[in-house]
């Protein structure tokens, strides 16, 4: 839950598509999501292939979610075992229909990410390609070079090579692996990437290096200059409700309790989270059902779309409006809470549960007023953080 | 005396003339800050009046400082353009440069903090995504509210805006000598550490309040930092000790800020530095209250 920000990482077959589109060597393939095109799919790729089930977790190859497919019948067998399957709590949708890989003579990890200590990028690199890469990390530091890429000198050839002679890789391969740390790094500042690693990159038989598998995270501050990047996003995967509020340009995450959440600043919403954590302690363990952080300078509209996602989610039992009025004046808020409960009314929506409402900051004796003058019956004032975070959680517990 | 910002600092707005540089503006001005110009290159030459109080719109930061003398601009520019706007600022070489604007992108950020870094880091870069810094009674760069607290010797330094306004709400009545929004996007160019060093020397400030929150190891190193260095008492909190895990894709970051960056291990590094944290906001006040009484 970073603030204010979302990563957007993706399928393999996606990040596939994006190295293809840079000259990152990969090998041929198509996602599809039924059993039965596995078949035409393996026919284009000359009779054999690999089928991959796209999740976005490691550790698929042990489950069970990549085979080997001889015949394009034998894809759909295949591709039929695969679709649906649950791989540690994801469940396949979409599979990858590959190219059959040359017989592998060696792995080695590549990637390109962000490094926030250092404010700089970081070039990773390694001949112990292949396995879980924090593992090298850990065990074998020394097999792992880690180089500074500055954001505006880049990776020339030249620095490619420096990257590939500090993970001392073979003469063999030398030059191409240089060559990819090159096509890799115009796919992580292209596409706005956060983080591009590609794992195994491989030595196959015949010599060439090959990117087998990779991943690759999006910036989504950069979608105003990435157009293709919005059909990336996984929209099935996500939760109805933070569907819903993406739609709103809301940020909004669901969580497991059942104190809905409403704050300004993701500081602020945190904290509020761990304030009624703790208050629910005394509560009978009631916990927070959501973050949403409504932003600065939140309008009355924004103010009640929040609150008509927080109140559409069955699990919230009682609401917490935290805010505190920097650039977003309380007195707006009020209205936005006012407005929200009329309107979900008018819609035939059932509007039974209680809202506790701490406001201070910019206009807060006006937001305070227009809640006293509402009067409305579900809504409370508490003017304390502490106070109101106590009386949303006995809220919830009693209900 | 503060940090960063004082009565005398002559402040420029780049992107003044649009609304939400606008409101600010005025609001800044409101609060005594001495704002000496705005930049915009296509309202060159002419000015804005807010409420009687006439601002000059320049061309560029190095007109502007060339006319005025200003040594701090404040950039309330949109995203897509911020890395421009900040790196004029850097070629102008000016002081200070408060970068308000939400949402820059992660490689813009590492561009214009690449930039300023290779011409020697003459102008500070506060943000981006931030609120700014108030030296209260004095000046107000940025978007925290100028009336929720006065002037005292507490020193605030946070990542969080809103948190940052509940803290300076929290100590009101003893008042602060600066309070610095850093902002908690993944490249920021001042840090806790750089904060934290400049209230240690600042002769105004008795107290250092420190807000964190997960993500990162900034809090983790502002600890190694206090540790060896600061000799006045810091209070600090950081917030997210509930949060869920991120749904993040890989462990590359990890390994390379080698730290969970989790609540309680920045709670754990603070404490191991003679750190007092609190569990909440309120409870971070009442640590404040008895670590400056006494």
């Amino acid at each position: 839950m970073e603030k204010g920000r979302t990563r957007v990482d993706l399928f393999e077959y996606q990040a596939r598509d994006l190295f293809a589109k840079h000259g990152v060597p990969v090998l041929a393939g198509e996602v599809i999501d039924t059993p039965e095109a596995a078949r035409e799919a393996t026919e284009r790729l000359g009779g054999r292939s690999v089928v991959k089930a796209q999740v976005k977790v490691g550790g698929r190859g042990k489950a069970g979610g990549v085979k080997l497919a001889a015949t394009p019948d034998e894809a759909v067998a295949r591709a039929t075992d695969i679709l649906g399957m649950d791989i540690k709590g994801h469940t396949v949708h979409k599979v990858m229909i590959a190219e059959t890989a040359p017989e592998i003579a060696e792995e080695y990890y590549v990637s390109y990410l962000l490094d926030r200590t250092n404010r700089t990028f970081l070039a990773m690199a390694s001949v112990a390609g292949g396995m879980d890469i924090e593992e090298v990390a850990a065990t074998t530091p020394e097999k792992l070079a880690k180089v500074p890429v500055d954001a505006n000198e880049g990776v020339s050839i030249e620095k490619a090579r420096e990257i590939v002679a500090q993970a001392k890789f073979p003469a063999e391969v030398a030059e191409q692996v240089a060559e990819v740390m090159v096509t890799l790094w115009k796919t992580f500042v292209a596409e706005d990437a956060l983080l591009v690693e590609v794992n195994p990159l491989a030595k196959v038989a015949d010599g060439r290096v090959i990117a087998l598998d990779g991943k690759v995270s999006l910036d989504d501050n950069a979608d105003f200059r990435q157009p293709g990047h919005e059909e990336l996003v996984d929209k099935a995967a996500a939760n109805p409700l933070e569907a819903a509020a993406k739609e709103k340009h809301l940020n909004y995450v669901k969580l497991e309790g059942e104190v809905g959440i409403i704050g300004n600043g993701a500081g602020l919403v945190m904290s509020t989270l761990d304030v009624v954590a703790y208050a629910g302690e005394k509560h009978g363990g009631v916990k927070p059902a959501n973050f949403l952080d409504i932003g600065g300078g939140a309008s009355a509209e924004v103010m009640a779309n929040g609150l008509e996602i927080i109140l559409g989610d069955p699990d919230v039992k009682s609401v917490f409006v935290n805010v505190f009025g920097g650039i977003t004046a309380c007195d707006e808020v009020a209205k936005g809470i006012v407005q929200a409960l009329q309107l979900l009314k008018d819609k035939g929506e059932d509007v039974s549960k209680p809202l506790v409402v701490r406001l201070d900051g910019n206009n807060a004796e006006l937001g305070r007023k227009i809640l006293s003058d509402a009067n409305h019956p579900l809504v409370q004032r508490v003017d304390t953080m502490d106070g109101a975070a106590d009386k949303a959680a006995e809220l919830a517990a009693a209900k | 005396m503060a940090i960063f910002l004082t009565k005398d600092s002559k402040v420029i707005v780049q992107g003044m003339t649009g609304s939400t540089g606008m409101k600010h503006t005025r609001l800044m001005l409101g609060d005594g800050t001495n704002i000496v110009g705005g930049v915009n290159p296509r309202k060159a030459g002419t000015s804005v009046d807010f409420d009687g109080h006439e601002v000059p719109v320049f061309g560029s930061v190095a007109e502007a400082m060339e006319k005025t003398g200003a040594d701090v601009t404040v950039v309330f520019v949109p995203p897509a353009f911020s890395k421009a706007a900040v790196v004029e600022a850097i070629d102008a070489g000016i002081g200070l440069a408060v970068v308000i604007t939400e949402g820059i992108a992660v490689h813009d950020s590492a561009a214009f903090w690449a930039y300023a870094k290779a011409k020697g880091n003459k102008t500070r870069i506060i943000g981006p995504n931030c609120p700014g810094l108030i030296t209260p009674g004095q000046s107000n760069a940025g978007i925290i509210p100028g009336d929720i607290t006065k002037p005292g010797r507490i020193g605030l330094v946070s990542k969080s805006g809103t948190l940052t306004y509940q803290m300076m709400y929290e100590l009101r009545d003893l008042g602060f000598s600066s309070c610095v929004g850093i902002g908690g996007d993944p490249i920021i160019g001042t840090t806790h550490i750089d904060a934290l060093k400049a209230f240690q020397d600042d002769p105004d400030t008795d107290l250092i309040v420190m807000i964190g929150e997960i993500g990162g190891d900034a809090e983790e190193r502002a600890a190694d930092f206090i540790k060896e260095h600061v000799t006045k008492p810091v209070v600090g909190y950081v917030a997210g000790f509930t949060a869920p895990e991120g749904k993040t894709m890989g462990h590359a970051g990890a390994i390379v800020s080698g730290s969970s960056g989790t609540a309680q291990a920045k709670k754990e590094a603070l404490e191991a530095a003679g750190v007092k944290v609190g569990k909440t906001p309120s409870e971070t006040a009442r640590l404040a209250r008895a670590a400056l009484a006494g």
